[in-house]
């Protein structure tokens, strides 16, 4: 591996670490959000015990968001210095203007709202966590932008002085079409992760307190709907990338051939893959182009035309790591949602869920978070060459002169710090939602005043 | 509009360094000044509900600065690649503390991170310290703004230097004050009055040592800081609490505009020929993306400004950390 690989594997491990807690933190905002609106129109006290033990696993699970999104602000910079340079432009007042806008608001209104529940009025206090609800969404939308210039570059003009990339409109780049098409697919699937800890926390608790069982099925609604939705924007997302990185979703089906009315391989094996797979005919042409007998182009007319574009070398991703993490995303996810689907069902009308079930649900978080993470490792890595695609190439964004043995430490640091950080926020989550929902019940002689800090 | 942009710059750096510099120093002073699980709280919970915000305004400055001067971003953070790694993994376990303490159980997690919490914010200043020394001392760059060298002397060299731990030291005593200040501020009870006396201790110690420093090397601003150093001192012996701190914060503020500022219109200064330095002009944005910054800065930033004053209004109770008598 040299220092190119190290950089590469660095950026990737602190990235995906970070989405570990970006989509929890989206997801529990806008519940903390719904459930004191719940609270406040029904009266009933189980919505408040709810929003409150929320409001701490988003808490707890912001901070980390906050602290390992601090270092994709200086990413930039520290290993791909060359790429800052170039597009400086464009992703310096991206980011500076998420940071102003979205982050600001939801770390100022996170605090107000946490320890505001006795120092606000009401209407005030619900507002906080509506606004850091939004302040997430926003935050989402201004990152997916920056990342979707990088799929699909926009509102941008290279200057024949300095030879970089100058942005042209501000609403251009936000309204990326690959942007527009990112977001609502990246929300879902943050929506599912967040039903998905509501769900597991609630069926194991579900013994303890039968307040939990609202819980459980609050997280499995949003596990299924979730899944919906990111199935429907998927597949839009789908043809979008289909129309602006056409080698991206051939690298997916590894289809080397144009090919009209192509099948989708749910399974294939053989070294460049498929030599042998299991088809289902147009099922491709359906998904790339919405049309049976549309052509899909493969990777081998694409390569010949992209190297007659930009000059000789190779344009293709790795076919493997592509096909199996876009099946792996798919698969994962649509097993999240049916295992939503299933508690729902053996739930229905009070019913009681079988043993079994409970038994392996407070481990559903792992599968959509993993879907999560597939679908990001397939659409950098099929990115590839490619830093800003069709512009420059990603050996072309490191800081010159940083050397393999320097990222190897920093690498060896982020990995300890980010290990223990992961194994201490998990410990927590299980003791917070172990913690009795009604603190009356618990300790009705000590009353909490104030938040304990 | 470059010059407006590097005073937004600038203005973000001094709101950061003054807003997590206290943050730092009640991080560092909490768990000696509070004596016990329950003292230690309420030290921590002065800055409970601000420490996010506050570090926020780090995700400005560096954002605003790789916004408007994409080069200077590109050559600080590379060029002091690790140490900045450093810092960064120091604040990740520093937030986390934090935020953490509360929510764990019994009082020997809350120790751990208690001492999780003073460490890492110790090592944050020091590293702070040595890298602003090493920004102004001027970082080995070549004409295309890249630091030279080899092994890991290339970028951990520069904050290895005499001038870096002096710089470390200031920075350790400048959260010492700006911590014990604020604690005294914002706290009633045993852990104020200890702050207050450290207060007094610290403003006219170190008093002393910057006028020596100030007239050994003939500069103006260490002089300025031994005034403000004293005198905050002196405020916090007379019960002049918010003035002592705000004494501290116009010291820390005036040295980190000092420090911007140090080379004039040079924002890198290059040890190996001036004539590779890199200068505003070249290292700032287009006029085309200062204009949108300006627009977002100008439709945003009073507003950011104006909720977190908010904030503070709300929090302003002072946190007790007598017991109360049950």
């Amino acid at each position: 591996m040299d220092v190119l690989d190290w950089t590469r594997l660095q950026f990737a491990v602190v990235t995906i670490y970070h989405y570990f807690f970006v989509p929890l933190s989206i997801s529990l905002a806008a519940t903390a959000a719904g459930l004191q609106i719940a609270w406040l129109r029904t009266k009933k006290e189980q919505y408040l015990h709810l929003t409150k033990l929320v409001g701490k696993l988003l808490i707890v699970t912001f901070a980390v968001g906050v602290v390992t999104g601090l270092v994709q602000e200086f990413q930039f910079g520290l290993g791909w210095s060359a790429f800052a340079r170039f597009y400086g432009d464009v992703f310096g007042p991206t980011l500076a203007i998420e940071g102003m806008l979205a982050f600001f608001l939801e770390a100022t209104f996170l605090a107000l709202w946490y320890f505001g529940w006795d120092r606000l009025p009401r209407a005030i206090h619900t507002a906080c966590i509506v606004i850091v609800a939004v302040g997430t969404l926003l935050s989402a939308f201004i990152i997916l932008a920056a990342n979707s210039f990088m799929q699909n570059p926009v509102a941008y003009a290279l200057d024949p002085v300095t030879g970089r990339a100058r942005l042209t409109s501000f609403t251009e780049l936000m309204l990326n079409k690959v942007n527009l098409a990112a977001f609502p697919h990246t929300i879902s699937g943050a929506v599912m992760v967040g039903g998905a800890l509501l769900l597991a926390v609630g069926v194991w608790r579900l013994a303890a307190d039968p307040a939990y069982g609202i819980l459980a099925r609050l997280g499995a609604w949003l596990t299924l709907a979730g899944g919906a939705a990111t199935a429907l924007t998927g597949d839009h997302l789908g043809k979008v990338i289909t129309e602006v990185q056409p080698m991206k979703m051939a690298a997916a089906e590894a289809l080397y051939e144009t090919t009209a009315g192509a099948p989708f391989a749910v399974f294939a094996t053989g070294k460049p893959l498929p030599e042998f797979a299991l088809e289902i005919p147009w099922l491709l042409s359906i998904l790339a182009k919405g049309n049976p007998n549309a052509t899909v182009q493969g990777i081998d007319d694409l390569q010949a035309q992209y190297a007659a574009e930009f000059g000789p070398g190779s344009y293709v991703p790795m076919i493997p790591v592509a096909f199996w993490t876009f099946r792996l995303m798919i698969g994962i996810g649509m097993l999240a949602a049916f295992l939503g689907a299933l508690y729902l069902w053996r739930t229905r009308k009070g019913r009681q869920a079988p043993r079994w079930l409970t038994r392996w649900l407070p481990l559903i978080p792992l599968l959509p978070t993993a879907a999560n993470t597939f679908g990001w490792i397939f659409t950098e890595t099929a990115r590839q060459p490619w830093i800003a695609f069709g512009i420059s190439k990603v050996a072309d964004g490191i800081s010159p002169g940083l050397t393999s043995s320097e990222v190897i430490v920093s690498l060896a640091g982020f990995t300890v710090i980010y290990g223990v950080i992961a194994v201490v926020w998990l410990r927590l989550v299980r003791h917070l939602a172990r913690q009795p929902l009604s603190p009356s019940a618990a300790s009705a002689e000590k009353p909490e005043l104030a938040p304990v800090y | 509009m470059i010059t407006f942009w590097f005073s937004v710059v600038v203005l973000a750096w001094v709101l950061f360094f003054v807003l997590e510099g206290f943050d730092f120093g009640v991080g560092l002073l909490g768990p000696v000044l509070g004596r016990d699980d329950h003292e230690r709280g309420a030290a921590v919970r002065t800055i409970g509900p601000f420490w996010d915000g506050n570090e926020v305004w780090l995700v400005a400055a560096i954002g605003v600065t790789f916004a408007a001067f994409p080069a200077w971003y590109s050559a600080l953070l590379a060029g002091l690649y690790l140490p900045m790694v450093l810092l960064l993994l120091l604040l990740a376990v520093r937030g986390v503390a934090l935020e953490f303490r509360g929510k764990g159980d019994g009082p020997r997690y809350r120790r751990r991170a208690d001492i999780a919490l003073a460490l890492s914010s110790l090592g944050i200043v020091l590293v702070w310290g040595a890298l602003l020394a090493a920004f102004v001392r001027g970082l080995a760059i070549d004409a295309g703004g890249d630091v030279v060298g080899g092994g890991f002397a290339r970028t951990v060299g520069p904050v290895l230097t005499p001038a870096a731990g002096l710089g470390s030291l200031a920075a350790l005593y400048a959260a010492l004050l700006l911590g014990a200040t604020f604690l005294a501020l914002r706290t009633s009870g045993p852990v104020r009055r200890r702050a207050r006396t450290l207060a007094q201790w610290l403003g006219t110690g170190g008093a002393v040592a910057l006028l020596l420093l100030g007239l050994g090397t003939g500069s103006v601003v260490v002089l300025i800081a031994a005034v403000l150093a004293f005198v905050a001192g002196l405020l916090a012996r007379t019960g002049r609490e918010a003035l002592a701190f705000a004494a501290t914060a116009v010291g820390v503020a005036g040295s980190v505009v000092a420090v911007f500022t140090s080379h004039g219109s040079v924002v890198l200064h290059s040890t190996i020929d001036p004539a590779y330095a890199l200068t505003r002009d070249a290292a700032a944005a287009t006029p085309q993306a200062l204009e949108l910054l300006t627009w977002a800065g100008v439709l945003i930033l009073p507003g950011v400004l104006a909720y977190q004053v908010y904030s503070y209004w709300v929090f302003r109770r002072r946190v007790a950390s007598e017991r109360v008598p049950s």
